[in-house]
C-alpha cells in the first residue's frame, strides 16, 4: 500500500477521495474520512479568511513520513492525505485524511494520529483575516498534547517488544 | 561555510525576505548559534530572533534542536511552532 500525499491550492472533493480508496476491491470493510473545515470565526471574532503559508518541499516530506509511519503502524489497505495552502475561505475544506482498512481500529486510529501530527509537525503556518487586519494563530498546548501521546504509546510499545 | 537560509510566516515578515545565502563563520555551530549569530546582524534580525525559545528550526528540511550541529547544512529554516491540519 503506497500511501497518496497531495498538496494544492485548489479544494478537493472527500467523496471522490474516499472512493478511490474502496473501488474495485472488496477487503475494505472500514473507511474514514477526516476533512479540516476554515470556520467562520476565530475566537469569537468573525474571520473573512484564513491564508495558509508552508514550506513546500518539507511539507511534502514530512507528511510522506508521517503516512509511512501510520501505515507501517496500523494495518492499511489505502491511505490518502490532501493539505491545502493559500487563501480560503469559511465554508471551505482545509485538510483530508483517508483511511480504509478492513476493521475500523486501525482506520480511526490511523487518521488521529495523522491529524494530530499534521497539527503540530507540518511546516504550515495560518494567518487569519479579519475585519481589524491579519494576524498570524498561535499554536495550541492542545494539539501539542494531543501529538504526544502517539509518542508515549510508540515508547510503551517499544518497551514491550 | 554559504547556506541557504529560510523564514516562514511572522519570522520571515519581520526579517523582512523568504530566504537568503550567508557565509556562516566557522565558530557558531549549533542551530542555538546561529540564531544568536543572526540576532547580532540588524534590527529586524534582532526582532525576528527576540523571543528563540519559540522559533522552530529545520536543517535540509528536517525538524532540528537547537543543540544541533550545523555542520554540512545546505539549507536551515526557521519558523514559528507549525499551525497547519
Amino acid at each position: 500500500m503506497t500511501p497518496t500525499v497531495r498538496l494544492q491550492r485548489e479544494p478537493f472533493d472527500a467523496g471522490v477521495e474516499a472512493a478511490k480508496l474502496a473501488h474495485a476491491r472488496d477487503d475494505v470493510g472500514a473507511l474514514i474520512t477526516f476533512t479540516g473545515v476554515c470556520r467562520g470565526t476565530e475566537n469569537g471574532e468573525p474571520i473573512a479568511a484564513l491564508t495558509l503559508e508552508h514550506y513546500p518541499d518539507m511539507a511534502e516530506a514530512e507528511i510522506a513520513r508521517h503516512a509511512a509511519e501510520a501505515a507501517n503502524r496500523w494495518s492499511l489497505l489505502g491511505l490518502t492525505v490532501i493539505h491545502r495552502y493559500g487563501r480560503i475561505e469559511p465554508g471551505e475544506n482545509i485538510v483530508l485524511v483517508v483511511t480504509a482498512s478492513s476493521h475500523r481500529e486501525a482506520a480511526f486510529a490511523a487518521a488521529e494520529f495523522l491529524m494530530d501530527y499534521l497539527k503540530t509537525r507540518a511546516p504550515f503556518w495560518k494567518q487569519v483575516e479579519t475585519a481589524s487586519g491579519k494576524s498570524w494563530i498561535a499554536a495550541k498546548a492542545a494539539d501539542d498534547a494531543a501529538a504526544g501521546r502517539w509518542e508515549v504509546r510508540r515508547r510503551e510499545h517499544e518497551a514491550a517488544e | 561555510m554559504n547556506v541557504r537560509l529560510r523564514y516562514f510566516a511572522w519570522v520571515r515578515e519581520r526579517v523582512g525576505k523568504p530566504e537568503e545565502t550567508v557565509e556562516i563563520p566557522a565558530s557558531v555551530a549549533t542551530v542555538g548559534d546561529l540564531m544568536t549569530w543572526l540576532a547580532s546582524r540588524g534590527e529586524e534580525y534582532a526582532y525576528a530572533f527576540e523571543n528563540r525559545n519559540v522559533i522552530r528550526a529545520a536543517i535540509n528540511q528536517s525538524h532540528v534542536r537547537p543543540e544541533t550541529a550545523i555542520k554540512g547544512a545546505e539549507e536551515i529554516a526557521f519558523f514559528p511552532p507549525m499551525t497547519g491540519g
